[in-house]
Parts: structure tokens; C-alpha cells; sequence
């Protein structure tokens, strides 16, 4: 799971412009300067794309937390 | 990994590791002059979405606090169409700087675009913009569901997009940019989709076409994203996914491609499409180097798959040309050998008569085509620059980054198709005019004058990181060795041939000095690129056999480094002096000065030519920039 959060961090610290993002377990949207539903969108094709994953609407639409988001990445991808 | 050409905008250089440090260096300072330009260097990258934000950020907070930002030129861009298009501003505003427009974007809410056009004091039509781009995909088009209520869809979706048109222009004078309609993958019957006029496909096919001619006459423009879908895939164009989730109208994957569309045909509107292509010769207009390989050796015969490639370059510039953009040539060669392919091979298509300036010489290239820019009347940001080597093209990058010079794949045979996807002649019209300009040029291109240099180059060469290895003759290298001396023909200070036999002979021989040199720069390995045998003649002489180096690495100080590591050597064997013979021959007439270049007393001249030069092993020769690496040689200084 550590390279799976240490790829995340990158993703984020890109995506919200932030140096200072950590990527964790409890980390939620709500946290996070500027993570609105547009920017949901903009990380989950951004992560799709670090992955090489796909996600269902219905997946991306269940997350509520980095750790959510960092097991489903796992479960696809078979890292851990 | 490999760049996809198109969704990667592959063109475009790698976005540079400083990028961040670059913005926040222009947001903290960046009022004074410079900043402009600094923007449009940035925008030349293939950013990523995330870079292209930053850019716009940058570029919207130096616009708000009203900082000089010419040379980019203001443009006022109101935005309607289908799905959520706010993702795509940032991505609108950075890639229009690209081509030299300051983007100001005004966006509607989605949903609103009747209202938008129709409404005299809506927000777009109250901003009063320069133009307005009409965003519609087929799922905007009243386009019903059921075949059998199609009967009038087109009419009805061609009345709604001249509504729209109408709108915009009676209200604020916009003019209007409308896109073609990408039909979705899917399809009802398969290949009788085309044939069904009420199939989705069928009606797109004659929107498309109604749409085209209803723009004639009009100032309104075109936005061709029918062809932009197809020449990625619509399948690749259109995820179902990405609409479901966020209501996205194509794949976020091509946002930046589409923002560089719309970019360059601002550009183009504003009058920046670029006017002039020049080409470099070897390895770029046909395969192998002229001036090595000869009239008969150069590869663009057809039937041969590399020939076929180059001659496709050339039909591209031809039939540029026949468009209104000037040709001209930058190519490091003899002139009269260069001219002998325009002039006397039956496999040329581009003939002497197509160039409007033709610089062959030894000179660098920023400062040909400094000259080829006032010899045409024409500034560098009309110029594009095609050249296979990466040396080359970061070269004239950084000397003259106003220049546009497109990334090349290692393979030739798609390099009319990477010049072509840059979108660097955009045009938003086509007129007789046009068709006569590239002859209009040449009427009053004149021979050139050598202009001055560029200067900067010496930096230039330090950025590139260059390593320069040292070794004697040995047996890894002795194929290669072999292969330079009986190739070699421009840079050859002796055209001496040997066999692998006699190469393999020198190497063994403790009383000859060998030296085969190779050179690694930022760009990669370029291999072998010098050989040198120097045997003992007079007393504690060296005689210099063979000197002959690849003319790819001209112009990076190799020779001065190759002189620098004979004369060490020399000294450490006790050798005083190093003589020096130039042979003329037909093709090595670039290097009938390269002793004297070097420091080297003439000594005699015979009636054939031949010139033999001296110079002191007591002298120091000047390091380069370069690191030096040795294997096998009997000095062994400490690397600076």
C-alpha cells in the first residue's frame, strides 16, 4: 500500500497545486482546498490514468476517503 | 515510453522540470519586460492538465494586475456548448498562448446557450467578445430519438446553429466559430449507417456539409473537430464514462489537443500563423549525408521504404509551398554539393527553383536562419524549423525561441505527419493571393551576405552536458572504426582508406598513436563520431595520418578537444611537435582550413594543394565545455 499512497501523494500534490498534501488513510475531500465535484473528476481520470485502472461511475461516486480510493487501486491492480 | 503524436502533442518538447519554479518566478517578478515571452516559452511544452492550470493561473493573475504581456496579443473568447466546458478553460487559455494570444475566456452556465445568444445583455453577449465558440456536440442537436421522428433534423439543427450564429452577432457583432459534429461509435445498422439518412450518422453527414456552406460569406469560422475526432478514433474521442460522470463532451485525454486547435486558429485569426518552412537537408529532406554518402548514395528513390519517407517530406513542403508558405533551406554542407541533389537528382521532387533562400554552409543554424528571417523580410515567429537532429533543434530553441521547432520520432516515416499535426500554417482562409506569395518571396530573395553569429552558443553548449571519451584503437571498436574511415568524406583531413586488417595493424603498433573518440550529450550516446592516427615521422614528431570526425558534433569545440588530447599524449611520449597534412579531394573542401583554425604554422604547400602544418606540443590547448573520459591512454590529468 505504501507505493499505492506514495503515487497518490504525487497525484494530489499536482492536482490541488499543494506541496504540502500527504496522502493517507482518513484523508476526505472536505480536507482539502479546493476539491470540489469538478476536481473529483479531474483526480479520478488523473489516477485512472497513474494506475492504468477503471473505475465505475458508481465506484468513483462511493469514495469517501483516500483509503477508500487507495483499496480499490489495490484491488485492481493486485499491489499492495 | 513512447509519445502518442496526438494526444500527446508530441511536437512539443517535454514540459521542463522547472516549470512550477518558472510560474511562481513570473508571478513574484515578472512585470518588467520579457514576461511575455517568458508565457509563450512556457506554453511551448506538452504540458499536462495539470501544468496547463498553472499557466493559465499564472497568466490570469499577471492579466489582472494589468502586466505588460506583449508580445501575446488580447483576445476576448465567450464559450457555449455541450456538457461541462469549465474544465476545459485553463487548458483554452495556456494553449492559446502557445500561439501568441492572451485568452480571456467568458463561460456560461450549462444549459444556457439560447438564452446566452439570444439575450442582448446575457453575460457573453455583455462582455463583447471577439468571438464566441459555439461548442456543440450531436447530443445539443434536436435530434430525437426514434428514426422515424427525424424527418426534419437537419433543417432544424442547421435553423439552431444559425440562430445561435445570429444571436451572437446581432447583439455584441462576435463572430461565431462552430464545430462539426463527430458522430458517436456506435452504430444501428453497421456499414448501411451511411446510407440511412435518418441514422444518426447519415443526418451528422449532411449537418456537417449544410453547416460548411452556410459559412460561406460569412466571417464566421470553422472548427473541424469532425476530422479531429476521426484522426484520434472515435472511440478514443467519445467515453461514455467521462459523460456519465461529469457530463464531458470528449475524453479528457484530448482536452490539451483540443485546446490547440482552438489555440491555432486564434492565432491564425490574429494573424500569427506562421509564413515560412526551412528545412534541413541531410537525414531531414533525404535519407543519409551528401556529403559522405554522395549524389548517388542519398535515400529517396521510391520503392525503398526510407526513400519513400523522405519523399513524402518533400511532397508536404510542396505542397505547403503551393498554399503561400515560403521554403528555404538551413543545411550544414558544401553549397554546390547541397544544390547538386536540387539540381541533378532524378528522384528529387523539390527543385532549386522551390527555395527562396538556401543557406549550405558551415555557420550554425540560428545564425542561417537569423539571415533567412531578413533575407525574406519575414520574423522569426513566421519561421518553422524541421531538423532531425535534437542538437539542431535545441540549438535553435534557445537562440531564437520565437522560431517553431517541431519534435521529431525517431522514425522518418512519420515526419511530414508530425510537421503537418503542429498546426503551424493554420489558415482561416484561402485565397488566389495566397497560392502566388511563396513566388512573390522568391522573386526577392537574393543570394545572402554571411550575417554576423548568433551569440549565446557557447552556453548553449555547456547546457548540453557533453562527455568526450578517449581510447585507443581497439577490438570492440575496430568495426566501427574501419566503417568512419572508408565512409568519411567532408570531415577527412587525409581520405586515407584502410582495412579492418591495417586498422587492426595500427592498434597493435606500440610506435603509432590511435585514438577513437565518442561523445554523450543530454540528447543521448552519439556513438563514435572521431577517428585519429598519428604516426612517428622525424624525430620526435608526430605525423597526423588520418583526422576525420562526423559531422553531426560540428560546431561543439570536439575538434579543439581532439587536439587538446593529442598534444598530452604527444608530450607524454616525449614528442615536441605534431604535423598536420591536409589532401584536398572533392569532398573534404569544409575542412582546407581546420590546421590553421587550430593554431597550426603552415609549413609547405605543394601545386596539388596539399598543405602541411606544424604546432608545439609545447603549448597548452583551452579545455571545452565537455567532461573527458579516458580508457587506455597513457595521460591521465585530473578531470577539471
Amino acid at each position: 500500500m505504501d507505493s499505492i499512497y506514495k503515487r497518490l501523494t504525487e497525484i494530489l500534490v499536482d492536482v490541488f497545486d499543494d506541496d504540502d498534501i500527504v496522502a493517507t488513510e482518513d484523508l476526505t475531500a472536505e480536507k482539502v482546498n479546493g476539491w470540489d465535484s469538478l476536481a473529483h473528476v479531474r483526480l479520478m481520470i488523473q489516477v485512472e490514468r497513474a494506475f492504468s485502472v477503471k473505475f465505475t461511475a458508481s465506484e468513483i461516486t462511493s469514495f469517501k476517503s483516500v483509503g477508500d480510493l487507495a483499496r480499490a487501486i489495490a484491488a485492481k491492480t493486485g499491489r499492495n | 515510453m513512447t509519445r502518442h503524436l496526438f494526444a500527446d502533442l508530441a511536437w512539443l518538447p517535454e514540459s521542463p522540470a522547472d516549470f512550477r519554479a518558472r510560474n511562481r518566478a513570473l508571478v513574484e517578478g515578472g512585470d518588467g519586460a520579457g514576461a511575455g515571452d517568458e508565457i509563450i516559452a512556457l506554453a511551448t511544452h506538452a504540458l499536462g492538465d495539470n501544468q496547463l492550470i498553472k499557466l493559465a493561473e499564472t497568466i490570469g493573475a499577471l492579466a489582472a494586475r494589468g502586466a505588460n504581456l506583449s508580445p501575446l496579443t488580447p483576445f476576448k473568447l465567450g464559450i457555449v456548448g455541450t456538457g461541462t466546458l469549465d474544465l476545459l478553460i485553463p487548458a483554452l487559455i495556456a494553449s492559446a498562448a502557445r500561439h501568441g494570444v492572451l485568452l480571456e475566456c467568458v463561460s456560461a452556465e450549462y444549459g444556457q446557450i439560447v438564452q446566452q445568444a439570444l439575450e442582448p445583455e446575457s453575460r457573453i453577449n455583455a462582455a463583447r467578445c471577439d468571438a464566441v465558440l459555439i461548442a456543440l456536440d450531436y447530443r445539443s442537436l434536436p435530434i430525437p430519438a426514434g428514426l422515424g421522428e427525424r424527418a426534419a433534423s437537419v433543417e432544424a439543427s442547421i435553423g439552431f446553429i444559425d440562430m445561435l450564429r445570429e444571436g451572437f452577432r446581432a447583439a455584441s457583432g462576435a463572430v461565431s466559430i462552430v464545430q462539426t459534429f463527430a458522430p458517436p461509435p456506435e452504430q444501428l445498422f453497421g456499414s448501411l449507417d451511411r446510407r440511412v439518412a435518418m441514422s444518426t450518422r447519415g443526418l451528422l453527414d449532411a449537418i456537417n456539409r449544410r453547416l460548411l456552406d452556410g459559412l460561406e460569406g460569412t466571417p464566421d469560422l470553422i472548427l473541424d473537430i469532425a476530422a479531429l475526432a476521426e484522426t484520434v478514433g472515435l472511440a478514443e474521442w467519445y467515453s461514455p464514462e467521462q459523460w456519465n460522470l461529469a457530463k464531458l463532451p470528449f475524453s479528457a485525454t484530448y482536452a490539451r489537443l483540443y485546446a490547440d486547435h482552438v489555440g491555432r486558429l486564434l492565432g491564425a485569426l490574429r494573424g500569427g500563423a506562421r509564413r515560412c518552412l526551412i528545412l534541413d537537408l541531410d537525414n531531414t529532406v533525404w535519407g543519409g549525408v551528401i556529403g559522405d554518402d554522395g549524389l548517388d548514395g542519398i535515400r529517396i528513390a521510391q520503392g525503398d521504404a526510407t526513400g519513400e519517407a523522405f519523399l513524402e517530406v518533400q511532397r508536404t513542403a510542396l505542397m505547403l509551398r503551393e498554399r503561400g508558405v515560403v521554403l528555404a533551406v538551413s543545411s550544414k554542407n558544401t553549397d554546390e554539393v547541397a544544390r547538386a541533389a536540387f539540381r541533378e537528382h532524378p528522384e528529387m521532387l523539390l527543385r532549386e527553383n522551390h527555395i527562396a533562400v538556401f543557406q549550405a554552409n558551415w555557420n550554425d543554424k540560428a545564425t542561417n536562419i537569423k539571415a533567412i528571417a531578413e533575407e525574406l523580410n519575414l520574423g522569426l515567429a513566421s519561421m518553422v524549423f524541421l531538423d532531425d537532429n535534437p542538437v539542431e533543434r535545441g540549438l535553435v530553441r534557445r537562440l531564437l525561441p520565437r522560431v517553431a521547432v517541431p519534435e521529431l520520432p525517431e522514425d522518418p516515416a512519420l515526419y511530414a505527419r508530425t510537421l503537418l499535426a503542429a498546426g503551424y500554417f493554420e489558415a482561416v482562409a484561402f485565397s488566389d493571393e495566397d497560392r502566388k506569395r511563396a513566388d512573390f518571396y522568391q522573386d526577392n530573395a537574393k543570394r545572402l551576405a554571411l550575417q554576423s553569429k548568433v551569440g549565446g552558443v557557447e552556453a548553449y553548449l555547456e547546457s548540453l552536458n557533453m562527455r568526450i571519451g578517449f581510447a585507443p584503437f581497439d577490438g570492440v571498436g575496430r568495426e566501427r572504426i574501419s566503417q568512419l574511415i572508408n565512409k568519411s568524406n567532408q570531415f577527412n583531413l587525409t581520405t586515407r582508406r584502410y582495412t579492418e586488417a591495417e586498422v587492426a595493424a595500427a592498434e597493435a603498433d606500440a610506435g603509432v598513436f590511435t585514438l577513437q573518440v565518442r561523445l554523450t550529450d543530454v540528447f543521448g550516446d552519439n556513438g563514435m563520431i572521431s577517428v585519429v592516427i598519428a604516426r612517428p615521422s622525424e624525430p620526435a614528431a608526430w605525423e597526423i595520418d588520418t583526422w576525420l570526425m562526423s559531422c553531426r558534433v560540428l560546431g561543439r569545440k570536439v575538434e579543439q578537444m581532439v587536439l587538446r588530447e593529442l598534444v598530452l599524449n604527444a608530450r607524454a611520449a616525449g614528442i615536441e611537435r605534431l604535423v598536420g597534412v591536409y589532401r584536398p579531394t572533392e569532398r573534404n573542401s569544409m575542412v582546407q582550413d581546420h590546421y590553421a583554425k587550430l593554431g597550426f604554422i603552415l609549413i609547405e604547400e605543394d601545386e596539388g594543394g596539399v598543405t602541411r602544418w606544424s604546432f608545439s606540443t609545447a603549448e597548452d590547448v583551452a579545455a571545452a565545455p565537455m567532461t573527458i573520459q579516458r580508457a587506455g591512454l597513457a595521460v591521465g590529468e585530473a578531470v577539471a
